[in-house]
C-alpha cells in the first residue's frame, strides 16, 4: 500500500489509542459554541464521547457545560494538562481573548483561583500555560478565531482573535496551526466534523487537516454564502426582495452572501432546517475575520449590491471582480485587534490605560 | 432602605465546626461559577455567602453611536444558549422607540420561536445539567442511605413514565448512559429544530428584525412546526409525572429538604408572548398590553402580588451598586428626565445607568464582582428589593397563577394554580396538568416548575400555531412593517428569558444608540450586596441551606448547594463566583478529587 494512503481496515488499532479533549469556554463569550455542538447530529456529542465511530482514539471529553465534575476535581485536568501529564491533548478555545495588558490589575476573564494569592486565574495565562502542550488548538466559533462581537470598535477590552493573540505563525508541539471554525456561534456539524477530522488525523487515518489562508476548514469554507443560497435563482432574474418576508433574494435588505465564506446556506442550521438569507435572515458575515465591523449598519445594503445585481444577468466577469476585492476586506480584521499593551478601539477609558 | 430577605433560622445546636471549601468553577450551567464557602459541619449548614463574576465584555460600552437597528443583532450575542430571547426584547424595544406594531403574523412567529426555546432549554438544562444532581451516580456518591430508599420506593405515576422504582429513574439520569438522559438529549434537538423553523438559526437567530421577522410563513412551515411539537406534548406526559415523583420522593427522603435554596418569596416575572390583538408597543397604553401577555407580568412579594403593572415594574427598576468593579454614574448625563405618561424617572434606573468600568483586584471585603444589583423599590415600603426570577419558571407560573387573566383553552390561569391540558397523542389520551402555588420559593420548587412551565409553553405553542394558520387561512402573510429609525427617541422591551425576567432600555439621539442597558435574569439572582448590604439571591438563598449530605468533610461533595445554585438556572456569560465569608476559619479545605469523571468511563 503506498505511503501516502494510511492503511485501512476494521481492526486497526489508532495511532493514538486515548485523546483529551480541553475545553475553554471562559474567553470574551456566551458559550454559545458549546450549546451548539449539543445540538449537532452528524456526528453528535455522544457518538464520539461513547465510542460510536470505529478507528477512532477515545476521547475524554473536559468541557464545563457539560462535565460531571465540579470545581477543583473539574480543574485538576487543567494543571495536568498544563504540567504535561495529560498527553495528548487537544485544547478548544471558545470566547474571544481580551487584552489583560492594558490595564494595571484586575481581569476581563479568568477560569479558577490561585491558591496562593486568592485572585482569580486569567484565561490569558491559562492559555499561556496550556498552548505549548497542546497537540492541536481549535477554535470554535468568531470570537475565539478573530474576536468578533465583543471586539468590535469601541470595545473597552482590546478583545482579539486567539491567532492574534498566539501569532498566525503558531504551530502547535506536532506542527499544526491553530484551526479556526468561525460562525457565530458556530454551525453544530461544522465544530463537529472538524474534530472527527482531527481525530482521524491523530489515529493516522487521514491527512493533514486542509486549510485556508484564515485557517478554516477549506472543505466547510471554500465556498460563498451566495453560491449554497436557494434564492440565488431570484439574484439571477433580478427579482429583489423589497420587504423582509418575501420569499425572493434578499441582497438589497442587507444581506452580504456574495462575499461571505459560509455554507450555512446549504447545509442549513440542523440536519438542514433553517439558515439564513435561504430561510430569510440576512447573512451579516458572522463567520468573516471582518466581522462585525465590516458589515454595520447591517440593514442597510452591502456596498456595491445594487450595482451588481443590476447587472448580475450581464457583467459575470466585473461582478466577479469586484466582488474579489469585497471579500479580501471581509477577510480582514479590524487593525484593533492587537496583543500589544494599548487600547486602540476608539474607547477612552477613565480609570485604566495603556500602561 | 435594607430589606429582609429570609427569615433568621437559629438552628446551632453543636459548637461551630466552620470548614472552608471551594468550587470553582461550577459545571453544568451556562457560564463560569465558583463557590467559596464555610460550612458549618457540627450544625450541617452553610455559615454565609457573596457571589462574585468573572468576566466583562462591555456591551453597553461598545454599542454607544451604533445604529439603533443593529441592537438586536448585538444583543443576541450576550447569551449562547438563550440569544434569541435577547434578540427579541430589544425588537420590542425599537418597535416602542420607532411607534411601529408588526403584522400579527410575525407576532405569532415570533411567539412560537420564543415558545421551542423554552421547550428545549428548560429540556436540556433540567434532564442533562440538573439531572445529573439527582442521578444514580450522584446519589450513590453523595447519600448512600438514599439511593438504598429509592431503590425500595415505587414510583407513583410509573404508569405514565414507565420507570417503576424512584431509583429507576435516577439510574435513568445518568450522564451519556441513563436512557432518559440520551432521550432528552435527543428531543432537545427536536424543540431546536422546531425553534429554527420560526427563528432560523439557534443560539444566535438569524430572521428577527424590528418591524417583524424574515420568515416566511407557510403551510409547510407551520405542519413541520406542529408535528413535532405533539411528539413533545407526549413527551410532557411523561416528563411531568417524572419529575413530580422524583422531586416529591427528596421531600420524603429527606425530611427537611424544602430548606434547601430556600427564600423570602421575592419573585418578578417580566411576561412573555404578545397577544397582537391587543399589544402596539405604545408605553403609554403598555399596562394594558402588558397585562394581555400570555405569561403575565408581575411582581409577587410574600404570597401577594404587588403589581402587574409594566409601567410601575418599569419606573421601579433601580440599579444599585455597592461592591461590583465600578465608578458611580451619579455624575454623568441623564438622558431620560420622565416617562411619556410623566412619571419621573430615577438617576439609577437603567434608562440613565452610564457604565464606567474600574478593573482592580478581587477582594471579598471590597469589591468583588463584575455584576450590578438591579433591584425593585417597592413604593409601600420604600425597600430595595433583591427579586429573585425562581429560575424563571417558578416566577412566570406563581404571577400568571395570582393574576388569573391567561385563558387561551390549552392554559388557564386560576387564581391559585395554573392549569394546563394536552390533547390526545398517538400513544396518550388527553391530559390534564395543574401546577399549584407552592408552600416555598425554594430548590426543588424551582426545579418543578420547570417541568411544568415546559408543558405550558408546548400548550400555548398549540393555541400560537393555530392564531397563525388562521391568518395564513385567511391570507394575511405579511411579516414585516417598513420604519424610519427618529431622531431622538426612547424605548424599553421587556420579556422572560428562559431563565428570568430580561429588560433592554434603549436612548436614541441623532439617530444613533446614545444608551442601551440591558438586563437579563442572572444579574438579578447572582449580584452582590448592594449599597444598602441587602445580599442578592444566591447569596441568600444558599445561606443557611443545611447540609443532608452524608459524606463527612474529607469527601464532602457538596451537593445540596449544588441543588440551590443550579435551581436558579445560572446562566453566566456574565460569569459569577460565589464566596460565602465571615465565621471564623477552623481548616481550609479544596473539593476531595476522586469524583471519577464521564469522561473516565
Amino acid at each position: 500500500m503506498a505511503a501516502a494512503s494510511p492503511p485501512i481496515g476494521a481492526h486497526r488499532p489508532p495511532d493514538v489509542e486515548e485523546i483529551h479533549v480541553v475545553w475553554m469556554t471562559t474567553g470574551l463569550g456566551c458559550d454559545g459554541d458549546s450549546v451548539s455542538v449539543t445540538a449537532a447530529t452528524l456526528p453528535s456529542i455522544e457518538d464520539v464521547v461513547m465510542g460510536a465511530i470505529p478507528g477512532l482514539p477515545k476521547v475524554h471529553l473536559h468541557n464545563p457545560v457539560l462535565a460531571y465534575e465540579v470545581g477543583d476535581d473539574f480543574m485538576k485536568y487543567w494543571y495536568l494538562a498544563a504540567e504535561g501529564k495529560l498527553d495528548p491533548f487537544v485544547l478548544v478555545m471558545e470566547g474571544s481573548i481580551p487584552n489583560e495588558k492594558i490595564k494595571k490589575e484586575g481581569y476581563w476573564a479568568a477560569l479558577g483561583t490561585d491558591s496562593k494569592t486568592g485572585q482569580p486565574i486569567t484565561t490569558n495565562e491559562w492559555i499561556d500555560r496550556l498552548a505549548p502542550k497542546a497537540l492541536a488548538i481549535v477554535c470554535a466559533g468568531t470570537c475565539a478565531t478573530y474576536g468578533g462581537i465583543h471586539a468590535m470598535a469601541g470595545n473597552p477590552t482590546g478583545a482579539m482573535g486567539l491567532a492574534d493573540y498566539l501569532g498566525w505563525d503558531w504551530r502547535s508541539k506536532a506542527g499544526l496551526p491553530i484551526v479556526n471554525v468561525p460562525g457565530c456561534p458556530v454551525q453544530p456539524d461544522n465544530m463537529m466534523e472538524t474534530l472527527l477530522y482531527l481525530l482521524y488525523q491523530v489515529a493516522g487515518l487521514a491527512p493533514m487537516i486542509p486549510l485556508d489562508d484564515q485557517l478554516r476548514p477549506k472543505w466547510l469554507f471554500g465556498k460563498t454564502v451566495h453560491e449554497g443560497c436557494d434564492r440565488g435563482g431570484y439574484y439571477e432574474q433580478e427579482d429583489f426582495a423589497d420587504v423582509y418576508g418575501s420569499p425572493k433574494c434578499i441582497v438589497k435588505l442587507g444581506c452580504w452572501g456574495p462575499v461571505v465564506n459560509c455554507n450555512v446556506s446549504k447545509r442549513g442550521w440542523m440536519d438542514g432546517i433553517g439558515g439564513c438569507p435561504n430561510v430569510g435572515g440576512i447573512c451579516i458575515g458572522c463567520t468573516m475575520p471582518g466581522f462585525p465591523d465590516k458589515f454595520m449598519p447591517f440593514m442597510d445594503p452591502p456596498p456595491g449590491s445594487m450595482v451588481s445585481s443590476a447587472v448580475s444577468g450581464v457583467t459575470g466577469g466585473v461582478i466577479q471582480a469586484l466582488r474579489q476585492i469585497t471579500q479580501r476586506s471581509a477577510n480582514k480584521e479590524p487593525s484593533w485587534r492587537h496583543p500589544r499593551g494599548e487600547l486602540t478601539t476608539g474607547y477612552t477609558p477613565k480609570h485604566y490605560a495603556n500602561v | 432602605m435594607a430589606t429582609a430577605t429570609a427569615p433568621v433560622k437559629e438552628t446551632r445546636t453543636h459548637p461551630e465546626n466552620i470548614v472552608e471549601m471551594s468550587w470553582d468553577p461550577i459545571t453544568r450551567i451556562v457560564g463560569s461559577l465558583g463557590i467559596f464557602t464555610k460550612i458549618d459541619f457540627a450544625n450541617k449548614k452553610v455559615v454565609e455567602c457573596h457571589s462574585t463574576s468573572s468576566i466583562f465584555r462591555g456591551y453597553s460600552i461598545f454599542m454607544k453611536n451604533k445604529d439603533p437597528r443593529d441592537t438586536h443583532f448585538i444583543t443576541r450575542r450576550i447569551c449562547g444558549i438563550c440569544g434569541d430571547n435577547h434578540a427579541t426584547c430589544s425588537i420590542y424595544a425599537q418597535n416602542m422607540a420607532y411607534g411601529i406594531k408588526p403584522p400579527a403574523m410575525a407576532e405569532w412567529i415570533i411567539n412560537l420561536g420564543e415558545a421551542a426555546e423554552y421547550m428545549f432549554d428548560h429540556n436540556i438544562f433540567q434532564d442533562n445539567l440538573v439531572g445529573v444532581d439527582f442521578c444514580e451516580k450522584m446519589v450513590r456518591e453523595t447519600n448512600p442511605g438514599v439511593w438504598e430508599k429509592a431503590t425500595a420506593t415505587e414510583a407513583p405515576h410509573a404508569k405514565d413514565h414507565g420507570y417503576r422504582r424512584i431509583a429507576d429513574i435516577m439510574t435513568a439520569l445518568n450522564p451519556f448512559e441513563g436512557e432518559f438522559y440520551r432521550e432528552t438529549l435527543q428531543v432537545s434537538r427536536m424543540t431546536r429544530e422546531m425553534f429554527c423553523l420560526m427563528e432560523g438559526r439557534h443560539v444566535h437567530p438569524s430572521t428577527l428584525y424590528p418591524g417583524g421577522v424574515g420568515t416566511v410563513p407557510s403551510v409547510q412551515l407551520f405542519t413541520d412546526y406542529l408535528i413535532r411539537l405533539m411528539k413533545y406534548v407526549e413527551f410532557m406526559k411523561k416528563c411531568v409525572p417524572l419529575h413530580d415523583d422524583l422531586f416529591d420522593f427528596f421531600y420524603e427522603a429527606l425530611p427537611g429538604y424544602e430548606q434547601v435554596g430556600q427564600r423570602r418569596v421575592l419573585l418578578g416575572c417580566w411576561g412573555s408572548y404578545q397577544d397582537p390583538d391587543v399589544c402596539d408597543y405604545n408605553y403609554k397604553t403598555m399596562d394594558k398590553w402588558g397585562k394581555a401577555m400570555f405569561v403575565t407580568p408581575g411582581v409577587v412579594v410574600d404570597g401577594q402580588l404587588v403589581t402587574t403593572n409594566l409601567v410601575d415594574i418599569n419606573v421601579q427598576l433601580r440599579i444599585l451598586l455597592g461592591s461590583s468593579y465600578y465608578e458611580d454614574w451619579e455624575q454623568s448625563e441623564t438622558f431620560v428626565t420622565h416617562d411619556p405618561l410623566g412619571n419621573p424617572i430615577d438617576k439609577r434606573h437603567p434608562w440613565n445607568q452610564t457604565t464606567i468600568p474600574q478593573p482592580q483586584k478581587r477582594d471579598f471585603k471590597g469589591k468583588y464582582t463584575w455584576v450590578m444589583s438591579p433591584r425593585w423599590l417597592d413604593k409601600r415600603t420604600g425597600d430595595h428589593l433583591a427579586l429573585d426570577t425562581g429560575g424563571g419558571p417558578l416566577a412566570r407560573l406563581w404571577t400568571t397563577a395570582l393574576a388569573g387573566l391567561v385563558d387561551i383553552g390549552y392554559v388557564k390561569a386560576t387564581g391559585s394554580s395554573v392549569k394546563m391540558i394536552l390533547p390526545k397523542t398517538s400513544m396518550k389520551p388527553e391530559v390534564e396538568l395543574e401546577w399549584k402555588i407552592p408552600k416555598w420559593s425554594n430548590a426543588i420548587e424551582r426545579d418543578r416548575a420547570r417541568t411544568y412551565f415546559q408543558a405550558y409553553s408546548a400548550a400555548a405553542a398549540m393555541y400560537f400555531v393555530e392564531r397563525a394558520m388562521k391568518e395564513l387561512h385567511a391570507g394575511r402573510t405579511e411579516t414585516f412593517t417598513p420604519f424610519k429609525v427618529p431622531d431622538e427617541a426612547i424605548g424599553c422591551g421587556f420579556h422572560e428569558a428562559v431563565r428570568g425576567v430580561l429588560s433592554h432600555h434603549l436612548v436614541i439621539r441623532g439617530g444613533k444608540v446614545a444608551n442601551y442597558h440591558p438586563y437579563p435574569p442572572t444579574p438579578w439572582n447572582a449580584n452582590p450586596r448592594d449599597i444598602y448590604g441587602t445580599p442578592g439571591p444566591y447569596e441568600d438563598a444558599v445561606q443557611n441551606t443545611p447540609i443532608f449530605e452524608e459524606n463527612g468533610v474529607d469527601n464532602f461533595k457538596g451537593i445540596d448547594i449544588m441543588r440551590a445554585v443550579r435551581s436558579f438556572d445560572p446562566c453566566l456569560p456574565c460569569g459569577v463566583h460565589m464566596y460565602l465569608g465571615n465565621g471564623k476559619v477552623i481548616q481550609q479545605m479544596h473539593t476531595p478529587t476522586g469524583l471519577a469523571g464521564l469522561a473516565k468511563r
